[in-house]
């Protein structure tokens, strides 16, 4: 029996296992697809996927925490990362970091205590040519300014 | 210059439509290809083109293919490499968000070439919208047909699977993604004697090719190695920075330098000056301006000691502190670095260490020649092109600019003016 994830996510999980020779390569997809539910990936919902895929947790554990995009503990509903690569780093970059963290009083790599936002800095976006450039959720957003950064901030739920 | 090829329509709506990218003549060169001619005329044709493998290394993609073992019977895989990570390149996330049925019918032509019946596509995680885009476009390609069974009737057979990385640079090295694919921690393998083209993904035989590469591939079958080389042939430059209109640059492979920033990124800002430029992303060497008429090519820029790698074109203008810069390029290195060689892992820590002392104003003069010796201990001493890639930029900086470390060390301070930030200034 499942621990945490849902009918529906390990029913997604046994569709991408279909999709590939071998059972382990669905591990990217399925850890991607239990933290889209969950929000992060505690232990059981790793063990659901070691479960899922014939994997011990430890196979799992060792890959998630290998990944950046891959949350062992709890993180904030929204996720801004900021990239501070060097086109963006060469066109502010620092200070459009620098100004989100202190309006969101937190330091990069932490989620405000009401658990709404995670700032990351985070390497090249590979979209230097709207630099400074971050992205909020799946949204990139090109060339941001302060003014832009609160609005967008105000408009996180 | 006869016109754009690569990003003829880049920039127009809707272009992960399948309907929209046939209705500009997309996947004729697909089906003439699995119509008319034979794997082996195909490889002939790619090998013929001179095209080169566009994720950095520059391998001729025609004899990459040729190397691939191709016993019938024999399972094979196609894997396109579309983890862009490279700092300051975004060719090929411009391609895949702008017209992702480009890759596709090269991915289709290639398989074919090479005897593949299953290909993937390793999208980098964060790229959100590229992945969406390259999604609506394969489910589109199959409901035509492109894909699936019996493609145009010809009785060939290709599945393709996109796979979505999750955050790690390491994983756009050939072999680190294949681990990666495989649902492992993306280090690299070792390597010889073993390449992706004899024993890759699941050990089997597997055609590597980054996601521009594949780009490239309708347009040598629809035009002809000839017709295709009357275009340069091209080549997709990334240019950011401190340039008026950064953007990719679709332009014949040896554009000079001076050209490309000058004239296609619009030069400088308003009373500013040309101080150095990366020419190939940040593993590449740094440049002054007296190398400015430089071709930017593979042989070119070799011979002056950096590389085309994946072109992307960083240019720094006069309020750059090159020190700096370069700290910023090493603490990547060393935060994306996977751990599995020493040279790359402690190497890029004790470099960002002594950066560190330098710009905080607590240099001494011997870091210099510190800093040059472990650069040259991890040089030719790495598992990857990741730990190799740190020296480039730090030797050459430590060349042509180091009358701005001595500054840093001996006074404790930046003789360069800040940039000014008009971005996050709040006045833009």
């Amino acid at each position: 029996m499942a621990r945490v994830l849902s009918p529906s996510t390990l029913e997604r999980i046994a569709r991408a296992r279909a999709l590939y020779p071998r059972a382990q390569s669905a591990l990217l997809p399925a850890l991607h697809l239990a933290q889209d539910q969950v929000g992060y990936l505690p232990p059981d919902a790793m063990e659901d996927v070691a479960d899922a895929l014939g994997l011990t947790l430890p196979e799992v554990a060792s890959v998630a925490s290998y990944y950046t995009m891959f949350f062992t503990e709890p993180v904030g509903r929204h996720k801004i990362r900021v990239c501070t690569n060097l086109s963006c780093y060469l066109n502010g970059a620092e200070e459009v970091l620098h100004h989100v963290c202190a309006r969101l009083n937190v330091r990069p790599g932490e989620t405000t205590p009401d658990g709404r936002v995670l700032v990351e800095a985070v390497e090249c976006l590979g979209a230097c040519e709207e630099a400074p450039v971050l992205l909020v959720d799946e949204d990139r957003r090109p060339r941001v300014t302060t003014t832009a950064l609160d609005e967008l901030l105000r408009g996180l739920s | 210059m006869p016109g754009l090829l690569l990003m003829k329509y880049v920039g127009e709506p809707d272009r992960d439509s399948v309907d929209v990218y046939v209705s500009t003549g997309g996947y004729r060169a697909a089906e003439r290809a699995l119509k008319e001619l034979t794997p082996d005329e195909l490889v002939a044709m790619v090998e013929a083109s001179g095209l080169r493998g566009r994720g950095g290394a520059g391998f001729p993609t025609g004899r990459k293919w040729k190397l691939t073992p191709k016993r019938e019977g024999d399972t094979r895989y196609l894997v396109v490499n579309a983890d862009e990570g490279e700092p300051g390149t975004f060719k090929d996330r411009t391609l895949i968000e702008g017209d992702p049925h480009q890759i596709l019918e090269g991915v289709l032509i290639s398989a074919y070439a090479n005897g593949v019946h299953k290909a993937f596509i390793y999208v980098r995680g964060e790229m959100f919208l590229g992945g969406a885009r390259l999604s609506r476009a394969l489910e589109g390609a199959y409901a035509r047909g492109f894909f699936g069974k019996n493609i145009f009737g010809t009785g060939f057979d290709l599945d393709v699977v996109l796979h979505r990385g999750a955050g790690s640079y390491e994983c756009g090295e050939e072999t680190a993604l294949l681990e990666s694919l495989e649902g492992r921690r993306g280090e690299p393998r070792v390597k010889p004697p073993y390449y992706p083209a004899v024993r890759g993904l699941y050990d089997r035989p597997t055609v590597l090719n980054n996601a521009e590469t594949m780009a490239h591939i309708p347009h040598i079958v629809a035009l002809g190695p000839d017709g295709y080389k009357a275009y340069g042939p091209p080549v997709l430059y990334s240019v950011s920075g401190h340039v008026m209109r950064p953007g990719v640059k679709e332009l014949p492979i040896g554009t000079p330098l001076r050209q490309i920033i000058f004239e296609h990124a619009g030069g400088l800002r308003p009373g500013r000056t040309f101080k150095a430029v990366f020419p190939g992303g940040s593993s590449a060497a740094i440049l002054t301006a007296e190398y400015l008429d430089t071709p930017a090519d593979f042989d070119s820029l070799a011979k002056i000691g950096s590389m085309l790698g994946s072109s992307a074109i960083i240019v720094m203008d006069d309020t750059t502190c090159i020190p700096a810069v370069i700290r910023r390029t090493i603490e990547f290195y060393r935060d994306e670095s996977c751990g599995k060689c020493t040279p790359c892992r402690e190497g890029s820590v004790w470099l960002s260490q002594v950066l560190d002392r330098i710009l905080d104003g607590h240099g001494r003069m011997e870091d210099l020649d510190l800093m040059d010796s472990v650069a040259q201990n991890i040089t030719g001493l790495c598992l990857c092109a990741l730990g190799e890639s740190i020296p480039p930029a730090l030797r050459a900086s430590l060349r042509y600019f180091r009358d701005e470390y001595v500054h840093h060390i001996k006074t404790g301070t930046c003789d360069v003016a800040p940039a000014p930030v008009a971005a996050a200034g709040g006045s833009a």
